[in-house]
């Protein structure tokens, strides 16, 4: 028998969505967390409710390689309709798990490929009588039975249950009962499989969580009051966790909400009101995706021109039009950098795990105020709907919210001079009142039309320039707000670099341990927001030739590097991922691999 | 369009309110629109309204799309703050502001492209959220700032300046405001202030969604014979059911009433309306009945005017909410951010 593969595979599960096998599969994966073994999840599911086929795949990963590696060692093949691609997609030498109750042909099998029947539909036939109870746990029935197979403790996925099912023993009895026949069937049966989990310690403190629920906490330690959003894919879940966050931490003793929510009609109406909101003081946002986006321009545009306070979690998904709903892109970039007519544009955060979420989902709104003007936060479907394993969250108790230049009262009482849009400390940033504040100071009237540093209309040509001029100026000041990058230097001196944001960390990473091993050494930088300081200009400066490495079509984050950097495009080196699939440290490990080659070559020539 | 001061200057007897404010002090800058403009008497009768009220200017926010009507926020209540925003989208601008400050009167302005047309989604919504605002739309049936196309208010068979016949039915904010919750619904015309000036003032006191459809020829583009929103149109076509009086909370509320022809409405705020009943069969707490009504006389073709629904018990959105009763927008740092140690709790559930 070969050697044992131990903490270091992928497996699989195909399931017909709408079977309630989401929830079985993520006790699997969290058993082998409880385990002290670093895993990566990853869902992959139709826009659709019932019926259609998902995917949900587990990354065992001891190394902590938490991006999508590619490949299957072991399919958990539960669809019927998936079947001959779920086949094909498996490793030689890998593993094929199936209900077996009906015979299949054995032209629907493969030689190079192991394949473990349990006969789960008789089994729940047998000891279940009603239909969705044979269905609910026969998911179950195949965890206990692939826990057995890979060595998973039991006990670890008992507890699980317990504490998902705390209080309502009958539920968790049953569950236990289901297990266990997985359990037995397989001791009785069957060998273990050659991919093993084994108790390690390389999970430490942890946490396992969606960048969606992430960002929403991170929205109400920023001190967010204000929600207006429109259900759309991958987004919803974040305006949704936003509510549960409000309802348990922002109740007060008589149980009235120091927050409102409210799912607008449309996107439209969503901006509207955050903008709403944000010019009358409190802090406000939304959540959507690049449909919603593409829909708020008009009023993104007002928010730059206006300077009110907005902030827009974009989760992007698979572009253009409805495009593929429910897959991951980074495509968005473009369009919400520049969002809406005229000149303008926005300072986005770029955060790569849901730890950055927390961070840059309570960052943006001190941004927001900061710079009175829309802050998006890009997330994606990856990091969004996926729970990832990252950095517990932490709040510095002290931390105030900056609430940035707002005139109060009492300052307009002391005879401070105010103009809305006038400069008054050089960094283009004005001050502005709250609605109501003094009974006859500080009031002024707010357009999108042009006007004087006095908020007063004007359609002169050297005012309107002098006010865009200062919203350059404004721009700059948002350089040293932004988080700086991240810098990765390789171990040897190299006149290669790569620059990458966002879900492609991990694989990124990943990647880069593969490209040292043939001896191929790169800098790397990780951006974390736009506009770019001074430190990522100077990092293409400092390389010859530095990659760019995005998941979408166009080299998005490429051409914004041009665009704002003036970089001559052919030191720009596109590695572009956008079939929909989270980006694999192979794709870019082969990539980049390649094109050095090719380089070497072209050199040699 | 340039920016005028008005002459800082005035009659040395103007009569002061009890906080001090002559009507000027609810006055803006100078208004651009044409001259015998009715939007420009609606801002006067909002001014007026204000004065009467004794409302304290800096505690309204006014709010408005774009388009003429839109455009009068800056001709009343200077210092007041207010938003011209984007085109058919004060509704929900008006919504967030409304949800970050509880305290302030909300007075939202609008016309009928705005609010009929690209608007009506927004319009609809912030009605049926109960919204506590006034939302005056100033409707001439025509788009004005873009010289004389029809807007979604014209009448069917209605006629444009330059001689097309209108051949899209008409659509009655009025109604669809009652159809959608508003609690507070009233129409009016630009030419009666008498009517006009307790409307705005019982509309500005109300909790709730208040509307107010207000007739207001365009002097420019919809005021020749053919149209149905002409000075000489409404004039002779307006069937006012009643006549309101307003008398504020802080004023004796024993006032005498003629009896018979009189109904006291008492709103949230202790303020109490006397309407004048003109219509004997009119009743304006009863929402089915005000829509009946209201079809079965524009069948005839007659415009009803006056106060036609109330809510004196409305909610609000916050109420459905149930935000605290401090504004949203004064909740400090301590208030909102749950600290570390409610982190850590989090932080262990996720393990």
């Amino acid at each position: 028998m070969p050697k044992p593969v131990v903490n270091d595979f992928v497996v699989k599960f195909a399931n017909v969505n709408g079977s309630g096998s989401a929830s079985a599969n993520g006790m699997f994966a969290k058993s082998i967390l409880r385990m002290g073994v670093p895993v990566a999840a990853r869902n992959i599911f139709p826009s659709n409710i019932q019926g259609l086929p998902t995917w949900f795949e587990v990354r065992v990963t001891e190394a902590g390689h938490l991006g999508r590696r590619g490949g299957v060692d072991l399919m958990v093949a539960m669809n019927p309709q998936t079947w001959d691609r779920d086949l094909a997609e498996i490793e030689p030498g890998g593993y094929l798990f199936y209900d077996s109750t009906k015979p299949l042909p054995p032209g629907k099998f493969r030689d190079d490929v192991t394949t473990i029947g349990v006969p789960l539909t008789a089994m729940c036939n047998d000891r279940y009588e009603l239909p969705r109870e044979r269905q609910l746990f026969k998911n179950i029935v195949y965890v206990g039975a692939l826990a057995a197979l890979l060595g998973i403790d039991p006990k670890v996925i008992e507890q699980l249950l317990a504490e998902q099912f705390a209080g309502r023993q009958k539920l968790i009895d049953a569950n236990v009962e289901a297990l266990h026949l997985g359990v037995d069937y397989v001791k009785a049966d069957l060998e273990p499989l050659r991919l093993q989990v084994k108790k390690a310690d390389k999970v430490g403190d942890r946490i396992f969580v969606e960048g969606n629920s992430a960002a929403a906490l991170g929205a109400v330690y920023g001190g967010a009051t204000v929600c207006a959003w429109y259900p759309i894919t991958p987004s919803t879940s974040l305006a949704e966790a936003f509510t549960g966050y409000c309802e348990d931490l922002r109740t007060d003793a008589d149980g009235k909400a120091k927050y409102a929510i409210v799912q607008a009609e449309d996107e439209i109406a969503s901006i509207g009101i955050v903008v709403g909101a944000g010019w009358n003081g409190a802090r406000a946002f939304t959540a959507t995706s690049g449909p919603g986006v593409s829909l708020m321009t008009e009023f993104i545009g007002l928010s730059y021109f206006a300077e009110i306070p907005a902030v827009i979690f974009d989760v992007q998904r698979g572009g253009p039009s409805t495009g593929m709903p429910t897959r991951t892109q980074q495509a968005d970039l473009i369009g919400a950098a520049y969002a809406s007519h005229g000149d303008t544009k926005h300072p986005m955060l770029l955060p790569a795990d849901p730890g950055e979420c927390f961070e840059m989902g309570a960052l943006a709104f001190d941004l927001s105020d900061r710079l009175q003007t829309t802050i998006f936060v890009m997330l994606d479907l990856d990091i969004g709907m996926n729970e990832w394993l990252t950095a517990p969250f932490k709040w510095d108790d002290k931390r105030q919210l900056d609430r940035g230049k707002v005139m109060t009262h009492d300052m307009l009482e002391a005879g401070a001079d105010f103009g809305r849009y006038k400069d008054v400390d050089g960094d283009g940033i004005p001050f502005r009142t709250y609605p109501g504040v003094h009974p006859s100071k500080g009031s002024y009237f707010t357009r999108g039309t042009s006007r004087n540093p006095y908020a007063r209309y004007s359609e002169e040509g050297a005012v309107y320039v002098d006010n865009m001029e200062r919203l350059l100026r404004k721009f700059e000041t948002a350089k040293a707000l932004i988080p700086a990058p991240i810098t990765k230097p390789a171990k040897r001196k190299t006149k290669d670099g790569v620059i990458y944001f966002g879900s492609s960390t991990p694989s990124m990473l990943e990647a880069l341990e593969h490209l040292e091993g043939q001896g191929r050494h790169l800098d790397a930088m990780r951006v974390r927001g736009f506009p770019f300081c001074d430190e990522v200009y100077d990092f293409v400066a400092a390389h010859e030739r530095v990659f760019v490495v995005e998941q979408n079509r166009d080299g998005q984050l490429r051409t914004l590097l041009m665009n704002e950097g003036e970089i001559d495009p052919g030191k720009l080196v596109a590695v572009l991922h956008y079939d929909g699939t989270p980006i694999t440290a192979r794709f870019i490990a082969g990539k980049i691999g390649q094109l050095m080659t090719l380089g070497q070559i072209e050199a040699a020539e | 369009m340039t920016y005028i001061l008005k002459p800082q200057l005035h009659h040395p007897k103007l009569a002061e309110n009890s906080l001090g404010f002559t009507r000027r002090d609810y006055e803006g800058s100078v208004s651009t629109l044409c001259a015998g403009c009715g939007h420009d008497s609606i801002s006067s009768a909002i001014i007026q309204a204000a004065f009467e009220l004794e409302l304290p200017p800096h505690r309204i926010a006014k709010l408005s799309g774009i388009g003429c009507s839109s455009k009068t926020p800056d001709y009343f209540m200077g210092a007041s703050h207010g938003f011209n925003t984007v085109h058919g989208r004060m509704p929900s601008v008006l919504t967030g502001a409304n949800l970050a400050n509880k305290d302030l009167i909300y007075l939202g302005v609008s016309g009928d492209g705005d609010s009929a047309s690209i608007g009506l989604g927004q319009f609809a919504h912030a009605v049926r959220r109960g919204v506590n605002m006034l939302y005056i739309v100033e409707n001439n049936g025509v788009y004005g700032l873009t010289k004389g196309q029809f807007s979604a208010t014209s009448d069917k068979g209605s006629k444009s300046k330059k001689g097309v016949v209108n051949h899209d039915a008409g659509i009655d904010l009025v109604g669809m405001a009652l159809q959608l919750g508003a609690t507070y619904v009233g129409r009016s015309f630009s030419g009666d202030k008498e009517q006009l000036v307790p409307l705005i003032k019982a509309g500005l006191m109300h909790k709730g969604a208040a509307f107010i459809d207000c007739i207001s020829p365009c002097v420019q583009f919809n005021n020749h014979a053919g149209s149905t929103k002409s000075f000489d149109y409404v004039r002779e076509h307006n069937e006012a059911v009643n006549r309101m009086d307003v008398i504020p909370h802080r004023d004796a509320i024993d006032v005498k009433y003629p009896a018979g022809t009189t109904v006291k409405v008492a709103q949230h705020d202790g303020s109490v309306l006397s309407l004048h009943k003109l219509a004997e069969l009119y009743n304006p707490n009863n929402r089915a009945q005000a829509l009946g009504y209201l079809q079965a006389r524009q069948a005839r073709g007659q415009v009803v005017t006056g106060l036609l629904y109330i809510d004196p018990d409305a909610g609000d959105l916050h109420d459905a909410l149930e935000t605290v009763d401090t504004p949203l927008n004064e909740l400090s740092g301590a208030d909102l951010t749950p600290g570390s140690k409610a982190l850590e709790a989090i932080n262990a559930g996720l393990r």
